[in-house]
């Protein structure tokens, strides 16, 4: 479920890369992501807390992760 | 925080400094049958937190044990400054040859510890450093160095002690330097530090204030003393309200977000920093506003610590709107306090356009803020409405 | 001119990869800071917006030479041993942003700067600004809104509050007096550089004309700062804020910042008024008086 304010979108095949997992829980100042053994997974309760910091989009291959704005839909 | 003075004798004896036989009692009966394990005469002291209890009437002696349960009854109902007894100590009363006194605080100027020693003890120390200034010594010591006897020697030979006096004293006043220092105390006093006609030294009271601060550090002693963490030693007693914002305010360690006094009007302020808050809350009185509370969001508190802040401002009864209202801000973000408040109203079942009296937030990332509060309709404006006519135009929508 | 910084001044973030301070090293960069590395320990490798990160002060020293500056953003827990690693590494000037840090901590953090004659800011605060040079610490927040905030000038401004550190320079450059320097000079009961003590630098600096602080009901600062006016016969106009009115009929409770409680008269706002008018300090009764005193203060001059 997205937050209320922000939802992030990873690309399914940078999902599953464990290595790409890896470094976006350990770049993401606030928890959104979390580093499984079948990839990332998004914490839910942690989306509101983005602070569109950007460093998850630097971590990841360009364009795979998204970070979408709900209230400017 | 302060500790009643049995806390504070409680931490002398652990640390061996010499006190007088006693104990606390909370009935007569109790009072009575303390009074005879004693040796001889006694004194009954009322256990409040505030000064002036001597003038309050709410310390007697007591010459037999009738006479203790007599007093036990009398002094318990005494409210001194507004402040109920907790219990009563009963110690043994000693005739004393000599007070005097020590203390020990910080001095945010030098930003070192201050030990202050007089051997004009029992009487108000300003007084003594007012008339007899050869008296009373004031000795800065080092934080960082390791600390040895020395300055004690010195603090209390300056007064003009000597003897076996000013060895007696020195163990004693060194210790208190180092009880000070071991527990981030703001104040350490021992007044009065009494020589009896014995020759022998002890504690007569004595005062201990801990930085709140530090309370994490030395929950061991405090959980031997008995302190919850629900007691915050104020000037009064928190109110539930306060104390369920502290707790918002632990949830995480990020920024502040609780911290709230609370007040008895109808206009909930969401307002920052520790500067702002003081400034804003002084421009709602002004303009007849009667603030439900003072708060500070200081730092950048997560999304949700500012939810659960709103949530609680809105649970109080006779809140009817929130004012969110901070000076312009550098570290704490604009959008992230936005988020929280609109969360907070639409967990609480509010709308928010209705319920946030105003949004005067102007600073990093206002941007981004402004279009949270445009999607749902609430009232903002940015730095071209100072401080003082954004708290009028939350103040004129109580009306 | 200006004091404390300048565009030239080269510092690290201790802490550099934390939510907050991943902000501020952002901000500062865009501001125009020469942040050359930052530290974490156990992310050594990583960067954080181009910054190199290092497990410890030491490493960046040796990487970068020496290193005028640093800001500490790490949690209270780990704040003292962080001042004294930079101490230690022979950085002469340290913000330190981390409130919550109990007084025998910051105490220990002032006596070894004094030992190793460097100089802390803070804590509890957000660092300092020389408009249009540089800026160490979050003052001001994201360079768009810093630059909206603070112009170029000749008024030192001086704060108990980071925030209002910013509300007063931006009150001034709205009303076009600029800034030499601005100083968040923190919260707390014990800070390391209070108003007296930074009084010597900008009487010192010959950009620097006149003085606006912020100012609040407890401690002592305020007097030490009337009294060095008076003992120094200093040149520099002082304009004062005096926020906390209302705390006055309220001895022993605690507001906003640590350092602010009235524990005796002399904390009260209306004795600190009362001081600092006999010292020869103009106090403001609303922020945006502050310009008008200011001006009408530096014709007298």
């Amino acid at each position: 479920m997205a937050g209320l304010f922000i939802d992030i979108k990873v690309a399914a095949e940078v999902a599953k890369n464990p290595e790409t997992a890896r470094k976006l829980e350990e770049v993401c100042p606030v928890g959104i992501f979390a580093a499984r053994e079948s990839g990332v997974e998004i914490v839910d309760d942690n989306l509101d807390e983005c602070t569109l910091c950007d460093l998850c989009l630097e971590a990841a291959p360009s364009g795979s992760v998204e970070i979408i704005k709900l209230y400017e839909a | 925080m302060r500790f009643y003075e049995y806390e504070a004798k409680a931490l002398f004896r652990k640390h061996r400094l010499p006190l007088g036989a006693g104990e606390v009692v909370n009935s007569a009966d109790e009072a009575r049958a303390a009074f005879g394990r004693l040796a001889g005469p006694a004194v009954l002291k009322s256990q409040v937190l505030s000064g002036g209890r001597m003038k309050a009437g709410a310390v007697k002696f007591a010459d037999s044990a009738d006479e203790a349960a007599a007093h036990f009854d009398a002094i318990l109902p005494i409210v001194v400054k507004g402040e109920s007894a907790r219990s009563i100590l009963i110690e043994e009363k000693s005739p004393v040859a000599q007070e005097y006194f020590v203390a020990i605080t910080w001095d945010g100027r030098r930003k070192q510890p201050v030990l202050v020693f007089s051997d004009m003890g029992g009487i108000d120390i300003e007084e003594v450093a007012e008339k007899h200034p050869d008296h009373v010594s004031k000795t800065h010591f080092s934080s960082i160095l390791p600390l040895t006897p020395r300055i004690a020697k010195e603090a209390i030979g300056a007064t003009g002690v000597g003897g076996s006096a000013l060895n007696k004293l020195t163990p004693i006043v060194f210790e208190l330097m180092k009880i000070f220092l071991e527990y981030d105390l703001t104040l350490a006093e021992i007044n009065p530090l009494a020589r009896l006609e014995n020759g022998q030294f002890i504690v007569l009271d004595g005062h201990i204030d801990m930085e709140a601060e530090a309370r994490g550090e030395h929950k061991a002693l405090l959980d031997e003393l008995g302190i919850g963490d629900d007691e915050t030693r104020q000037a009064r007693p928190p109110t539930e309200f306060e104390l369920a914002g502290a707790r918002v305010n632990a949830v995480d360690h990020r920024g502040v977000a609780g911290n709230v006094v609370e007040f008895d009007g109808n206009l909930g302020l969401v307002i920052g920093a520790g500067g702002g808050s003081l400034t804003l809350f002084d421009a709602v009185r002004k303009h007849g506003g009667k603030p439900a509370n003072y708060c500070e969001i200081g730092g950048n508190p997560s999304v949700g610590k500012a939810k659960e802040l709103t949530k609680l401002i809105l649970s109080k009864p006779g809140v009817e709107k929130i004012a969110v209202m901070m000076n312009v801000v550098s570290n704490t973000r604009v959008d992230i306090v936005a988020r929280g408040v609109v969360k907070g109203c639409i967990e609480a079942g509010k709308d928010p356009a209705e319920t946030i009296a105003i949004f005067r937030i102007p600073g990093a990332w206002e941007d981004e803020g402004f279009k949270i509060l445009e999607k749902y309709g609430v009232e903002y404006c940015d730095r071209s409405v100072s401080m003082y006519d954004a708290a009028g135009r939350a103040v004129a929508k109580m009306a | 001119m200006s004091i404390l910084i300048s565009k030239d001044t080269r510092f690290i973030v201790q802490g550099i990869t934390g939510r907050e301070a991943v902000n501020l090293t952002r901000e500062n960069l865009d501001y125009g800071a020469k942040i050359v590395g930052g530290v974490t320990p156990g992310r050594a490798g990583r960067d954080v917006y181009g910054v190199p990160v290092y497990d410890c002060v030491r490493d960046v020293v040796e990487a970068h030479g020496q290193i005028e500056g640093s800001v500490v953003s790490v949690p209270p827990r780990f704040t003292k041993d962080a001042v004294f690693e930079a101490l230690e590494n022979g950085i002469q000037l340290i913000v330190v942003v981390t409130e919550n840090i109990p007084r025998r901590e910051v105490a220990q953090m002032v006596e070894l700067a004094n030992l190793r004659g460097a100089r802390i800011i803070g804590p509890n605060c957000l660092g300092m600004i020389s408009p249009e040079e540089a800026k160490m610490g979050g003052v001001g927040g994201p360079a768009a809104n810093t630059r909206q905030a603070y112009a170029k000038g000749h008024i030192g401004v001086m704060s108990r509050s980071g925030g209002m550190t910013t509300k007063i320079a931006s009150t001034l450059t709205a009303a076009g007096l600029g800034q030499s320097t601005c100083v968040s000079i923190g919260g707390d009961a014990i800070i390391g550089t209070t108003y007296a003590e930074l009084m010597p630098l900008f009487e010192a600096d010959p950009e620097t004309h006149a003085i606006a602080i912020y100012s609040e009901p407890g401690g002592r600062m305020e007097a030490e700062l009337a009294e060095w006016i008076q003992a120094n016969n200093s040149r520099l106009p002082v304009v004062a804020f005096m926020a906390g009115r209302f705390m006055d009929e309220m001895k022993g409770m605690r507001f906003g910042h640590a350092g602010t409680i009235v524990e005796g008269k002399e904390d009260t706002t209306t004795e600190k008024i009362k001081r600092m008018e006999a010292a020869g300090i103009s106090v403001a009764e609303r922020i945006e008086e502050i310009p008008a005193l200011l001006r009408k203060r530096l014709e007298e001059v």
